[in-house]
């Protein structure tokens, strides 16, 4: 397991300028299953896969309502999306009890983004193991953030994040200049195609994904499983619309832990994304 | 400085009154939307209603800024509620919350006076009634604020209700219709205008039963 | 409750400003005061301002001790920059402005602290109009034309006789110096050189100070004293 003197606490940079740490909690939230997200200019929907530890236990809750106005998906260590979407339902509302109005998606995604990154510059303190696409509308549109443990955000049109990604990623990287004005549908449809693609040749059930959706007129809400299903049956989905996609994805996790230190395995700063 | 000073106070009453009625499958509850301080009238169209959940809608008077600190706490708790328990409070749950919530402030009180009404989860109208520091009951109907003492003995007259002393205990409820019970409202609010000063201009009436929740409003003396 | 060594609280006043007036009408808000701010009963200033614009959707008008009042502006001053720093699109409206000085009246009151003032707020946007109050112990409400102090008394029932959604302008403008009129005829502190300011969607305007046109020469007026009997 030893990888090198400088990946034993957060605090200590490698001469290569990287923090091993923080990567490593970024290698967390590949391992937890997918979670999608996609956005047009009135809607925002988040996707995900639910993955059982085993046969015998049900799958644990990757999407959570932060407020009417916000949502989150996550991917990871599920204990500490659970502890930051606690954060950001109490920030929001904070914010709606002094101001009678809802917080600005992007400013709780600053927020967010501050308190990950606060736990990647103390030495008592271990970065968060997860991931989370925050979906949200306010005055200034419907958005979509990817949080990441190392403090970083962006926002997109479209992301995926967890194990088999890439496959649902090089989806909808195929798809997204059409987001911006597609209907509520349209978006769902993609949602669901695009967790399909990530399932890698299981099959598309509404039992082995969450979808949820928030938008003008519609408050953040977790579709029921009947209704994902329905949805499921009337795209037909279920059938291969086409041959399964290359898996790039599995090449980069392997390569990942044998690193030693060196920039030799990415091309770009390893902080993005 | 030695001119006497009028001491300042951190309370106000700005008047009004709340009247909540239980019925068997329903349950009105109704504030007139008055807001005065003193001898001013401050609005006449300020609601002290507060939907607190699905089943609870909470009508306060008294001092406003306390009663808005209140809804707004009640509901940032329902708001907690919701998140952890992926459903809305009962009310009674709602009932207790008021209480404990009221209580917590026993030595510098919420000047609030409430009536809670609602359905409980068998579907049966429900109310409840408060001091400022918490203490509650269950009962059939109620009256809070200004114009309760005049409203109060015109309901007892009207319903009847079976003494709370009978043993087995009798329902609470009140054996009339809904219409009837929102009529009953109407008349005892032209009433407590008459006399009372700080309740008029308009009723505001919330009737909550199976099929969901509706308004209605009637004007009052305005003088 | 109160102790010689711990009152650093507003128990009373030192200088006031008298009522501020403010309707909605056609295009936004308009507002109206008075220049006056009195030491009791000493007109101790005479060019105080007390409607000022807050951010980019709002105006604020107090009446009540004046340095509680500016010292509310620099709370504000700096709720608006960090807003502004975001610089993301998103803005405090008029309401959100609202509702955070309601938040810090009513704190101030629950430690028995209060900043002496009755203040209104009126502003607009994205077309949405907003007028209400709040006052030093925390009550406030919205309504289609306010007024604080003796204006409450005095200039409300014109408004409630003569308030109309879809008054123009000048139609506002005039409304408010009839109000302002009977103020400067029957409160003492008011004094006769006045501010009136609007906001639509496109800002904020404060108009110049000017003064009212009077007439003290009603024969009732001439002498005061003609038949009220006296010692002197």
């Amino acid at each position: 397991m030893f990888r090198n003197q400088y990946d034993t606490d957060v605090t200590t940079w490698s001469p290569a300028g990287r923090l091993f740490q923080v990567e490593y909690a970024m290698e967390a939230v590949k391992q937890g299953s997918a979670a999608i997200g996609l956005r047009s200019k009135t809607h925002v929907v988040l996707a995900c896969v639910n993955k059982s530890n085993s046969e015998l236990s049900s799958h644990q809750k990757k999407i959570f309502k932060v407020d009417d106005h916000i949502g989150v998906a996550i991917a990871g260590l599920t204990a500490d999306g659970r502890v930051l979407s606690r954060y950001m339902r109490s920030e929001c509302i904070n914010y709606s009890y002094t101001y009678e109005s809802p917080l600005p998606v992007g400013r709780l995604v600053v927020q967010l983004a501050d308190k990950a990154q606060v736990c990647t510059q103390r030495s008592w303190k271990r970065p968060y193991g997860v991931g989370l696409l925050v979906a949200g509308l306010d005055e200034s549109g419907a958005h979509l953030y990817y949080n990441c443990p190392s403090g970083n955000y962006f926002e997109y049109q479209a992301f995926a994040i967890g194990s088999r990604s890439q496959a649902a990623k090089t989806y909808l990287e195929r798809r997204f200049q059409n987001f911006n004005d597609s209907s509520r549908e349209d978006l769902i449809k993609d949602a669901l195609v695009a967790t399909r693609e990530s399932l890698q040749g299981d099959k598309l059930r509404s039992s082995v994904c969450t979808v949820a959706v928030v938008g003008v007129g519609e408050p953040f809400h977790i579709l029921d499983q009947e209704t994902v299903q329905r949805l499921i049956d009337t795209f037909e989905i279920v059938k291969e619309e086409e041959g399964p996609l290359a898996e790039p994805e599995q090449a980069t996790e392997q390569a990942a832990p044998t690193d030693q230190g060196g920039a030799e395995n990415q091309g770009g700063s390893p902080m993005d994304i | 400085m030695t001119k006497k000073h009028a001491n300042w106070s951190p309370y106000d009453n700005n008047g009004g009154s709340c009247v909540a009625i239980a019925g068997a499958d329903y349950c009105v509850i109704a504030a007139d939307t008055r807001m005065s301080t003193g001898y001013n009238i401050l609005t006449r169209d300020y609601s002290k209603i507060s939907q607190l959940a699905d089943k609870a809608v909470m009508a306060s008077s008294g001092f406003q800024a306390d009663v808005k600190a209140l809804q707004k706490a009640l509901s940032a708790k329902h708001l907690i509620y919701q998140h952890q328990h992926n459903k809305q409070m009962s009310c009674p749950a709602m009932a207790q919350l008021l209480s404990n919530t009221l209580y917590y402030k026993r030595f510098f009180p919420y000047y609030a006076f409430n009536v809670l009404g609602g359905l409980d989860n068998e579907g049966k109208g429900c109310v409840f009634t408060y001091d400022a520091v918490g203490s509650y009951e269950r009962v059939g109907y109620s009256a809070q604020g200004s114009g309760s003492t005049l409203i109060i003995p015109f309901l007892d007259n009207q319903l009847k209700s079976p003494s709370p002393l009978l043993l087995p205990a009798k329902d609470a409820v009140t054996p009339l219709s809904e219409t009837e019970a929102i009529d009953l409202v109407k008349t005892v609010f032209a009433s407590a205008t008459e006399r009372d000063i700080y309740t008029g201009d308009k009723v505001e009436i919330v009737i909550l039963n199976a099929s969901g929740m509706r308004r209605e409003y009637m004007e009052l003396r305005k003088d | 409750m109160e102790r010689v060594a711990d009152s650093q609280r507003t128990l009373y006043p030192y200088v006031t400003g008298t009522s501020v007036v403010a309707i909605k009408y056609k295009d936004g808000i308009l507002m109206a005061a008075d220049m006056g701010g009195s030491y009791g009963s000493t007109l101790r200033y005479k060019s105080v301002e007390r409607i000022k614009p807050i951010g980019k959707h709002s105006l604020l008008g107090a009446s009540g001790e004046i340095s509680d009042f500016q010292e509310i502006l620099r709370y504000l001053d700096e709720l608006i920059l960090y807003d502004n720093m975001w610089d993301d699109g998103n803005s405090l409206g008029p309401k959100e402005v609202h509702n955070y000085l309601t938040r810090v009246m009513y704190n101030r009151r629950n430690k028995f602290n209060p900043l002496w003032n009755a203040l209104v707020l009126g502003g607009i946007k994205n077309g949405q109009k907003y007028l209400g109050m709040v006052n030093m112990i925390g009550i406030n409400f919205e309504d289609n034309h306010v007024a604080t102090g003796l204006g409450n008394h005095l200039t409300r029932p014109i408004l409630r006789d003569e308030w109309h959604e879809n008054l123009t302008f000048e139609e506002g403008v005039k409304l408010l110096e009839k109000c302002m009129r009977v103020l400067l005829y029957r409160d003492r502190s008011a004094v006769n050189k006045i501010q009136i300011s609007k906001i639509t969607d496109e800002g904020a305007t404060l108009f110049p100070p000017f003064s009212l046109k009077t007439y003290w020469e009603f024969s009732s007026f001439k002498n005061p004293t003609a038949g009220a009997e006296g010692s002197w």
